[in-house]
């Protein structure tokens, strides 16, 4: 992988093949990256996650809705940013489903995985609307 | 995601094979769950051997399914996590949920 930040630009379709491909993607990007297996299934689940919440949620699975992935490699880390064209949301209003009222409930994990797998974690609502999360993962010193 | 069921006494087993996420593999699996349970099946192992991915639908299928056996006065455990299925329960709390085994014949005989 060359030593100058490179980073890759996808638009996705909101369809639900659109979510597999993306974590795909970003396997095969965090492999080339020097990620071990492991990293590469986190950052893939992290990335099927964002990418599965913007086509059930933001986009709300409408096809004229479009899905933009970015992929940023530097010297530091794979960052990863996940924007749909939905009416945004804010992560401090997600439920904690570890919370013992929320353990049987329906929503939170997506979020929750995301966090727990990625270094850093955050959403942030579009001023032109949408929700665009941020997410990286950090090389692992020697 | 493929699945297939085995009785073992008044206890059965539904051997899962593939992916569990958002859409066919969850859907499969509500509607086994459904299935079984309109028969008069309310003592279900799910075997987890061979899931190879587990996303968030998919965990919340398996709560979902929880949920609506007990509800009905059965029980649903879990057979065989791996390492993956098994790190994401323990970073969702589930395992506390959850009655877990690695041996089929205890899991068959713990209801």
């Amino acid at each position: 992988m060359s030593s100058k930040p490179q980073r890759i630009e996808i638009v996705l379709e909101t369809v639900i093949d659109s979510i597999a491909l993306a974590e795909e993607m970003s396997v095969r990007l965090a492999a080339a990256a020097g990620f071990n297996e492991d990293d590469q299934y986190r950052i893939g689940l992290a990335v099927h996650e964002s990418v599965m919440n913007a086509y059930q949620y933001g986009n709300e699975q409408k096809r004229e809705k479009k899905i933009h992935v970015v992929f940023e490699l530097s010297h530091e880390k794979m960052a990863i940013r996940v924007t749909d064209q939905g009416t945004g949301f804010r992560v401090e209003e997600v439920p904690d489903p570890r919370m013992d009222e929320n353990m049987l409930g329906e929503t939170g994990r997506g979020v929750l995985l995301m966090r727990a797998f990625m270094d850093e974690f955050d959403v942030l609502v579009r001023q032109g609307g949408g929700a665009e999360v941020i997410m990286a993962k950090r090389y692992k010193t020697q | 995601m493929t699945a297939a069921t085995r009785e073992i006494g008044n206890v059965t087993v539904i051997d899962l094979d593939g992916r569990i996420t958002l859409g066919d593999g969850s859907a499969l699996l509500r509607d086994l769950i459904r299935e079984n349970l309109s028969k008069g099946h309310n003592k279900l192992v799910l075997n987890l051997a061979a899931v190879s991915y587990l996303d968030s639908t998919g965990l919340g299928e398996l709560v979902s399914g929880y949920r609506l056996v007990k509800s009905g006065g059965g029980e649903l455990k879990l057979l065989h996590l791996n390492k993956k299925v098994s790190d994401l329960l323990q970073v969702t709390k589930l395992y506390t949920v959850f009655d877990i085994h690695n041996d089929e014949s205890q899991a068959v005989a713990s209801f």
